[in-house]
């Protein structure tokens, strides 16, 4: 009694319903139809997202991203979106610039790892527009993975006696068999994620390759998923291999074929992270008034996502950086 | 003075402290420089991993990101974060390497924010991305920093990663898992660890070209001394050339 009288508590808002039963209410209703879910990004932002929904974006940042539905998110004027931050890199430097959000799950932000940090993201967080809750990034693959097993909360042994808990909305709870102390990170159940595959079929059953960080958990917690692929393959070729299922048809939602679709992220096996095209971006945003020019002819304008990649190189580009994936770029 | 730069020496000294067999979860830059010159040096069965997944890559050149194709290239797997902070958890990961803003006597690391309203930060920065997992669930937390009295603190303005807390038990009372914590503290200057009793920083060996009270007066709080301070072993003549020739050729990490 007197030990769980002191148990502690986040102070910051939790921005997501971790209750489990809800979940399942609306996962029963979810389509289990294994039809052809082949659409556009326009389309599928426009009928999947609404302004105020919670959005997850899938890979790591700059490695293997949806920049598609990125770009389509920022050009249909999305707003008041909230965003887990799970090491957002660059993902988070084009939501950021769009308007997009306005409440942030903090595990990493506003940086682009060993590039450097990102000038406007900060400027943005640093205005204290933007509601903030710290958390992990083992606490928000947790919160997603408690989600992908249909609970309420995971127990954890991070983040306790630090300021990440107490200004987390995670909970001290005690184990009811050894008395342990452990840190409760509430289910994180999105409305929306969008995942960058290497290949799936026409009904959403996608292979992987390469670190996965939390995307098979993230295909199951979040209530409507979008596949964007490198390639669409037969329904036979993932039947011939059934082991190799990343994700299965039932979890996702929408499919959008788009070749070099992580670019300038690196997508594993394929092509390496336009390392120039990255660092111009960084430089440019050091200029508020340049970096909305630049901003506004590479995202606002461009009319899809091929457009974007003819205006930065096309064919001749991703063979380059073809090349540096598969350390041929030197000879 | 022989012939290397600080951030030289913290890489080699960091790279001693990883013994032949055990495992490391590692960022990009310094931490990844050290792990990679430890294999080339006395630990060729030395597990590298990366928070994203991967795990013990045959590393072709330096990750830019800790979830890029080169942090699972020819690897012993390509896994998920949670795979590698289940197996932290499980108290299978040896070492890691942390960075930070600020620094406490407790071995406390902030890279959340400067200023004193979490809502409206004077300074942003990423916050802790894996850095609370690796310093609470990892055995031995090491940091590379350059000693400096304005990143060195009594009081950090945030606790984003645990080291000791408030001293002597007080990290374990918390709930992380016993027998874990700040391990060593390489700076341009010394190699400190931490009093067994107390939990606060100690030195344990001043580097060549510095004397002690270089050592006292660019740390922000009054350090503790063991009892015999030892000079640091400088770099050896081989530990430079295989950072210089095979690990950082560019001088991404080294040239800095």
């Amino acid at each position: 009694m007197s030990k769980a009288a002191e148990l502690k508590q986040g102070q910051n808002q939790l921005f997501t319903d971790p209750d489990a039963d809800k979940a399942r209410e609306f996962f029963r209703h979810k389509s289990r139809a294994m039809v052809n879910k082949v659409t556009t990004a326009e389309e599928a932002v426009r009928t999947m997202i609404k302004d105020g929904d919670y959005i997850t974006i899938g890979g790591f940042g700059a490695n293997r991203i949806p920049t598609a539905i990125l770009h389509e998110i920022v050009r249909q004027g999305k707003k008041n979106l909230g965003f887990a931050g799970h090491t957002a890199t660059h993902d988070f430097q084009i939501l950021i610039a769009g308007e997009c959000i306005d409440r942030l799950d903090v595990a990493y932000i506003i940086g682009l790892e060993a590039r450097g940090l990102s000038p406007h993201a900060r400027r943005a967080v640093e205005s204290g527009n933007i509601k903030l809750t710290e958390w992990t990034n083992a606490t928000l693959s947790w919160r997603i993975k408690a989600a992908a097993m249909g609970l309420s909360f995971l127990p954890a042994r991070n983040i306790l006696g630090t300021d990440t808990f107490k200004y987390s909305a995670a909970k001290e709870i005690l184990c009811p068999f050894t008395g342990q102390k452990y840190a409760a990170h509430p289910a994180l159940y999105p409305d929306f994620a969008a995942i960058h595959v290497h290949e799936c079929d026409v009904y959403g059953n996608a292979h992987v390759y390469g670190a996965s960080v939390s995307d098979q958990d993230l295909a199951k917690a979040a209530k409507r998923v979008v596949l964007t692929t490198e390639r669409i393959i037969s329904n036979e070729k993932i039947r011939q291999n059934p082991e190799s299922t990343f994700i299965p048809f039932w979890c996702v939602d929408a499919v959008i074929e788009v070749p070099y679709g992580s670019y300038p992220g690196n997508m594993p096996y394929e092509y390496f992270s336009d390392e120039e095209y990255l660092k111009q971006w960084l430089n440019i945003e050091k200029d508020p008034a340049e970096f909305k020019k630049f901003f506004k002819k590479q995202i606002l304008d461009t009319k899809n996502f091929n457009e974007y990649l003819t205006l930065n190189g096309g064919i001749e580009r991703m063979l380059k950086l073809r090349a540096i994936e598969h350390l041929t770029d030197k000879k | 003075m022989a012939d290397y730069n600080p951030m030289e020496l913290m890489i080699c000294i960091a790279a001693r402290n990883l013994e032949d067999g055990a495992t490391v979860v590692v960022g990009t830059g310094a931490p990844c420089a050290a792990a990679m010159l430890s294999q080339k040096t006395h630990s060729p069965n030395l597990t590298i991993m990366f928070e994203a997944g991967g795990v013990a890559p045959i590393l072709p050149a330096m990750p830019i990101s800790v979830g890029d194709s080169r942090t699972f290239h020819r690897a012993i797997m390509a896994s998920s974060m949670p795979e590698i902070m289940e197996t932290c958890q499980r108290g299978m990961v040896d070492y890691t390497f942390l960075g930070g803003a600020q620094i406490d006597m407790y071995g406390n690391i902030n890279s959340t924010m400067i200023g004193d309203n979490h809502a409206k930060p004077k300074v942003r920065f990423p916050g802790s991305g894996g850095a609370n997992d690796l310093a609470s669930l990892c055995w031995r937390t090491m940091m590379m920093t350059p000693q400096d009295a304005k990143r060195s603190k009594p009081m950090i303005n945030f606790i984003t990663s645990p080291g000791y807390l408030t001293g002597g038990n007080s990290r374990y009372e918390a709930g992380l898992p016993k027998g874990t914590g700040p391990y060593r503290i390489i700076t341009n200057m010394a190699i400190m660890g931490f009093d067994e009793d107390s939990k606060r920083m100690k030195v344990l060996n001043v580097n060549p070209g510095y004397n002690r009270k270089d050592v006292q007066d660019n740390c922000g709080f009054e350090l503790l001394w063991a009892d015999k301070i030892t000079d640091t072993d400088p770099p050896h003549a081989n530990e430079l050339r295989i950072l210089r020739e095979e690990v950082d050729p560019n001088r991404y990490i080294i040239g800095r």
